[in-house]
């Protein structure tokens, strides 16, 4: 599997060179360019960027959700998961969590992928999207409120729904009906809160959206495919959030990725 | 005025903003909140968190939620007194603060929190602990453990030769759990009990653990 990332751009019909670079940190060769959009012709240079993922994962989603939105070029390294690269060497030393994404930004390497999505909407804060509304402290505050809510409060139910519904079908396995059930009925309760929330305010913090909204995406994404969107359609304000955030250009091009 | 804390010095969730305070060396007032009473499920609190959890963080008009929004936003907004927290500073050390944060949230805490409810808290509402969930998170947080064992054979903290957010947020959970018959996870692994133990040697953590006097279940 290789992945080209060129800013979510279609590839101009000129000529490219591509490097084509054996890669210690898993068995597939990386494509390795850049291009701007601008009168002269495609120059190569090496993204500082790069994300060692998949298109698949929630978690690498999130953290090309939010270069996308900061319009950064980035190059997405894959990680062979099927061959358990995730779990050796050398793809430990960058996580010894074992977990995609890792992201590196010059000498910089980082994992966890809500400390990723957060360095670079503050790190490239001048860039594309504003996504920490730096003017503001109160909503900065709200911001940081409604980041752990989608971390404590919403993830540890609708990721493991994802898992039932999604997922667990990918690996051969089957969904647990009972769990899925359980599970929904905690999540309808966060999702109630979230509609009374989203009664005062057009975004999750304030009436922009921000990295909050960001981080929930990539489960969103997944279970608006699933009978679970039931729960999110049923709710007005929750629904015309959802829609709003999904409809982002920016997250078009993560799922466009999945395609590739 | 002082900020205000909702909330009751026994409650994990509530010291971790307490350690932050104090380390920010920050008036502030503690309103209690009866949680065996049940005040925190009140609509009058519900107003302040929808969630019906403690901590509660009021300043002037801001009322904020969640222990980890709030000690980033009380460090935040004292980045320039007291204990550095954040490193803020520094871009790429932020940026690292933010990643053991993450790590303590999604990896150290489902485990230290699942056990610690399960001797803890189900004791408290008449119940036995369930030994399967308790061995199984043990287990989790063994594994997690030993990644801490090495991060700390190389750096005397999480995020580097500082104490910051990501080691704070440990000490509430780890108080409880060191004091359970399963202290040897911290123990047995030097690094992390060396870290555990200059941790307990903080002014703040010295003016909070006394709050912290619920007692697990011996098991």
């Amino acid at each position: 599997m290789s992945s080209i990332i060129l800013r979510g751009r279609l590839l101009p019909p000129l000529p490219i060179k591509l490097h084509l670079h054996p890669s210690p940190s898993h068995s597939h060769s990386n494509l390795k360019f850049t291009s701007k959009s601008s009168p002269s012709p495609p120059t190569i240079t090496m993204a500082s960027i790069k994300v060692h993922g998949v298109p698949m994962s929630t978690a690498t989603m999130r953290v090309l959700a939010a270069l996308y939105e900061k319009e950064l070029d980035f190059e997405l390294i894959p990680v062979d998961m099927r061959a358990g690269a995730h779990k050796q060497e050398p793809f430990v030393s960058l996580n010894p969590f074992g977990q995609i994404p890792a992201l590196e930004d010059g000498d910089l390497t980082l994992f966890e992928s809500r400390a990723i999505s957060e360095y670079i909407a503050d790190e490239y804060s001048e860039k594309g999207e504003k996504l920490l509304c730096p003017g503001c402290k109160k909503v900065k505050a709200l911001i940081k409120v409604w980041l752990q809510v989608e971390g404590q409060q919403f993830d540890p139910i609708a990721s493991k729904i994802a898992f039932e519904r999604v997922f667990k079908g990918m690996f051969g396995m089957t969904t647990d009906p009972a769990a899925v059930q359980e599970l929904e009925g905690k999540l309808v309760k966060v999702l109630d809160i979230y509609e009374a929330r989203l009664e005062k305010s057009e975004f999750l913090a304030c009436d922009c959206f921000t990295l909050a909204d960001l981080n929930h995406l990539p489960v969103i994404h997944y279970l608006m495919g699933t009978d679970s969107k039931a729960l999110f359609e049923s709710r007005p304000k929750v629904s015309e959030w959802v829609k709003k955030i999904t409809a982002r250009p920016a997250w078009a091009k993560v799922v466009d990725l999945q395609k590739q | 005025m002082a900020m205000k804390v909702y909330g009751d010095g026994m409650s994990a969730c509530v010291a971790r903003v307490l350690l932050c305070l104090h380390e920010k060396e920050t008036e502030f007032e503690l309103v209690p909140v009866d949680l065996f009473a049940c005040h925190h499920k009140l609509p009058s609190f519900l107003s302040m968190n929808p969630f019906g959890q403690v901590p509660v963080l009021q300043d002037d008009d801001l009322t904020l939620f969640e222990s980890r929004a709030i000690t980033a936003y009380i460090a935040e907004k004292h980045k320039d007194k007291g204990t550095d927290l954040t490193r803020h500073a520094d871009a790429k050390e932020a940026a690292i603060v933010k990643l053991w944060s993450e790590v303590e949230s999604h990896h150290f805490n489902p485990a230290i929190s699942a056990v610690i409810h399960q001797l803890i808290v189900v004791p408290l509402q008449g119940q036995t602990p369930d030994a399967a969930i308790v061995e199984e998170n043990l287990e989790k947080l063994g594994k997690v453990l030993d990644v801490y064992e090495e991060r700390l054979g190389k750096t005397k903290y999480l995020t580097g030769d500082s104490y910051t957010l990501a080691d704070l947020h440990h000490v509430p959970y780890t108080y409880y759990f060191m004091k359970t018959s399963h202290a040897g996870l911290i123990n047995d692994r030097p690094n992390v009990k060396a870290w555990w133990e200059d941790l307990c040697s903080r002014p703040a953590f010295l003016k909070v653990s006394p709050g912290l006097t619920v007692a697990p279940v011996t098991n």
